[in-house]
Order: structure tokens, then sequence, then C-alpha cells
């Protein structure tokens, strides 16, 4: 089981969005990084990515690792935000049948998970149809 | 640099072996390798090993395993790129016997599956992907190549019955080899109607938990030209790196490394695409058949899905792709299956793949993928 530092340090990305813009090509990496893939520019500044965007792809997951079996089945998508970054999470509060490549989705913050025994409640980031 | 060759191979049939631990897998097909290339000393152990830490608890294979092969204190080295680890075995041996510093080196692959129950397994294997922005959102590998797979219908039209058929062609060539896991046919309804794991992908897709291993001896051209078999050669080694997170991919269908990877092994071998006899590859997924195929330049881009369903990869076609069964069919004990490609390729640049054999095989590829994409080990051999 992970200690709450491992949970605690991603907080700022998982709750907040936040996000690193390189100040010399522009790229945008989420989650920030120390230097920028594109242009190897070590030099960011902190923004918060956009809170809506389309569906580029998704799955049903039908078999879920340990910590999601009360969730199953459920949708996990790649979307698109309005500011180009592509984010991995749950899509929810959607019917399966109305899930389509493009549609249009808004971010939530969310319970993702929990641990079970007293252990950490984990939230985060979903989408939902806009 | 010296040219390497690959005089000994070594593999036991793959499946669920409770009876077996990781040392026993791997030092049988050790032994049969070695007694293969008739060698009973080797200057260097190099094994590939996924995860056994999460797997069966134990780290520090490259010891265990020279021990339990009778060949300590020669020097080893475990390495690891998730399910490239065999693939990346072979290239550091490849490259230790080039350089001169070792003239035979065994180049091994393991992984011990079934020691722990399916959840546990799936995290492991989980492990290959972003732990912190994948599998944190509840994603599995079958998920992962959903999403490709979803992405490549909608872009290329590629259509359910597509991926089912690279599912048949390798079970058709797995029923072939004894030594696969699964060595019997399935039927394109069978796929279509099995149980879904994640839309589109369903259990027949996906590429099972197996216990195995796979070893080869390699040493200098020179000195197995001494030898009484044919000279298989390793002519060109190539690898690749892409970020493990499908989502910062440019391009969500397109396996980036793999191309990347193959393009040095072409430069290197001195060929192109349509000079290759017979194809291994990653196949851990229907769909990463057809993205491979793709990005290795055997198949315009999006057209994978159609040469598969005209038969241009099953045996007697034009590229015959995964005569060994592939992941889906021989198994895919993740360490291992990088090894075991490049088995395959010798015994058909040999002529000793029996009833699989592709007639007048001289040229062979291997690639073996990790994570979703985020490495890739081709790799060319030739029969001179």
């Amino acid at each position: 089981m992970p200690t709450p530092s491992r949970y605690w340090r991603e907080i700022p990305q998982r709750y907040r969005l936040e996000a690193a813009k390189c100040k010399n090509c522009g790229h945008i990496a989420f989650p920030p990084r120390l230097v920028c893939p594109r242009c190897q520019s070590r030099a960011f500044e902190t923004i918060i990515l956009a809170d809506a965007g389309k569906i580029v792809t998704y799955t049903i997951i039908r078999v879920p690792p340990q910590p999601f079996s009360d969730q199953a089945p459920y949708a996990v998508g790649i979307v698109e935000l309005d500011d180009g970054v592509r984010v991995t999470g749950q899509i929810v509060d959607c019917a399966f049948e109305e899930l389509k490549i493009g549609k249009k989705v808004k971010i939530e913050f969310r319970k993702v998970y929990q641990e079970g025994e007293a252990g950490v409640i984990y939230y985060g980031y979903k989408f939902v149809p806009a | 640099m010296r040219e390497v060759a690959v005089i000994g191979v070594g593999m036991n049939k793959w499946g669920e072996h409770w009876e077996k631990s990781l040392r026993q897998v791997f030092t049988e097909a050790a032994i049969l390798a070695l007694d293969d290339a008739g060698v009973d000393k080797i200057d260097s152990l190099i094994v590939g090993c996924m995860s056994s830490g999460l797997f069966v608890g134990q780290e520090h294979l490259s010891s265990l395993l020279a021990d339990y092969i009778g060949q300590a204190p020669v020097p080893a080295a475990r390495v690891e790129s998730a399910c490239a680890s065999g693939g990346l075995a072979l290239r550091m041996g490849f490259i230790e016997v080039a350089s001169g510093m070792s003239d035979v080196v065994l180049v091994g692959g393991v992984e011990k599956m079934t020691d722990v129950d399916g959840h546990e397994a799936t995290y492991a294997l989980g492990t290959a992907a972003d732990q912190e922005y994948e599998c944190y959102h509840g994603l599995t590998f079958p998920g992962l190549y959903a999403l490709i797979a979803r992405a490549h219908m909608e872009k290329y039209g590629t259509t359910r019955e597509q991926l089912a058929m690279v599912a048949v062609k390798n079970h058709d060539n797995g029923s072939l080899n004894p030594l696969a896991q699964y060595p019997f046919k399935v039927s394109v309804e069978a796929v279509l109607n099995s149980v879904m794991v994640a839309d589109p992908l369903r259990i027949l897709d996906c590429s099972p938990i197996t216990d195995g291993a796979a070893a080869l001896i390699l040493c200098p051209v020179e000195t197995a030209k001494k030898l009484k078999k044919p000279v298989v050669r390793i002519t060109a080694s190539g690898a690749a790196t892409d970020t493990i997170a499908l989502s910062s991919r440019r391009e969500i269908t397109w396996i980036e490394s793999t191309y990347q990877a193959a393009k040095r092994v072409y430069a290197m071998a001195g060929k192109k695409p349509e000079e290759i006899d017979v194809v291994e590859v990653h196949d851990c997924f229907t769909i990463a058949e057809i993205c491979v195929m793709e990005a290795l330049g055997l198949v315009e881009k999006g057209k994978g899905g159609k040469a598969v369903e005209e038969g241009l990869t099953s045996l007697h076609g034009k590229i015959p792709i995964n005569t060994s069964g592939g992941l889906k069919a021989k198994g895919h004990p993740v360490g291992a299956t990088g090894v075991a490609q490049a088995i395959e390729i010798v015994k058909q640049l040999r002529e000793e793949a029996g009833p699989r054999q592709v007639k007048g095989a001289r040229v062979g590829l291997t690639q073996n993928m990790g994570g979703s994409g985020g490495s890739s080990i081709v790799h060319i051999f030739e029969r001179s």
C-alpha cells in the first residue's frame, strides 16, 4: 500500500490540474516535467489545464484491477482538452451507448477509489458529458 | 564490430507450470540452448525479466540464474524493459559479442506468472503503464490496447472481424507448434463471442498469462562457421523508446518506437521491408499486430486490418507473421517473449520449423514491444 506522501505529492495535478508550460516553445506537459520533451528547454511556468474537451478514444473496463472491482464496468477515455492537452481518466454519468469519439465532456472533481480498512480515499478528475 | 551468430536455441513447452519454479523453468531452457549449441562454458549471461519481484518476490536474478545453470562465477546481468525485456536482453548480448567483450553469451528470458492470482498479475503487468496517470484511473493493459483499437477502427475503418482474424491466424500457426501454450485453432465466431474484457477487445483478443523461458547462445560468426550447422547471423539490432503514457503520444494508433527501431535495423542490415521472408511480432493484443505491421513498413499505414483479412500475413501468405503462434497462441511469459521470437526465426532460417516452415526463408525479423509501445526492440536475422 502506498504511503500518504505518494498520494499527497500528486495533489496539484489531481485536484487542480496544474501543468507546466514551456517558456521556450509553449508545449504543455501534464504531468509537469523538468525537461521539455519537444525542445529540451528547462524553463516552465505553471498553468491550469482547460476544464473541457472532447473524447479522442474510450473503452469500457469489464475486468478491473482490484481497487476498482466495485466499480466495473466503467468507461475510461483519453480526452483532448480545449488547450490541446490529452488526459486519461474515467468518463462517468454517461450511458455506455452514448459514448462517442468526438463527444464533448467537461472535468469534474470526484472520488476515484478508496482503500479498505481506514485507508486513504483517492480523489481526482473525471470526465462527464458537457 | 564483430559479426554475431546464434548457435543454440532452447525452449520448453509454455503454459501454467504449477510444479515448476522460476529458476527451474529458466534452467531447463538454458540447458536446451547449451546442448543445442554444444557448449558447456559461457563467458556471460544476460537475462530479460520484467517483474520477478512482483510475480515471485525474487530479484537478483543475474546471480541466482548464473548459479543455477552451473556457470557461476560468470558475470551476469538482468535487463528490464517491460514486455520487451527479452528483446533487450538479446540486444545486450549482441552488443557484448559484437564488441569483443565476450565470446560466448547466453541470452535468456523468463517470467513465472502463475505464482500470483489474476488481480496481482494484472497489477504487475500494469506497472509497464504510467502508474500515476493511467493505472490511477482504473486503466488496465487490455484497456490501453482497447483505446488504440477503438481509435484505429474510427480512423481507418478497421473492423472487429479483422481484429478477430489476427487471433484466428495466430492460433492456426500455434496449432502446429507443440511448445505453444494453446496449440489449437479458434474461429472468428469464437473470438467475437468470447467474454468482453475492455470494449472492443474480448478475451480471445488477448495473449495469456504464461510461465515460460527461452534461451539463445550467441558467439562470433567466425567461431560459428566451425560448427556443422547452418550459420544464422544477427545482422541488425535496433531499439527505441517513446512516452509510456498513451495520452502523451502524438498519434494513438501509431507505434513510433517500433517505426524508429525498424528504421535503424533496415539501415544497419541494408534491407527493405519487402526483403523479409518471415516475421515475429509482439501481438500482446490483436490490435497490436495490426499497428506493428504498419510501423514496420510491411503494409501501408491504416491497411493492417485489410492485409490480415486478405491472408497476406498467414503462413503461406506474402509476409508470414507469427508462424510460432505469436504471443496469442504460444503464450506470453513477458520477459521470455522477445527471446522466443528469436528462436522461431532461427528455426525458420535453419529450416527446422517442421509443419510451419516458410519455404526458403533466408531473412527474418523480430519485433518485441514494452507496454503500450513505450519501447520497441527489432532484430534482423539472416542465413548465409
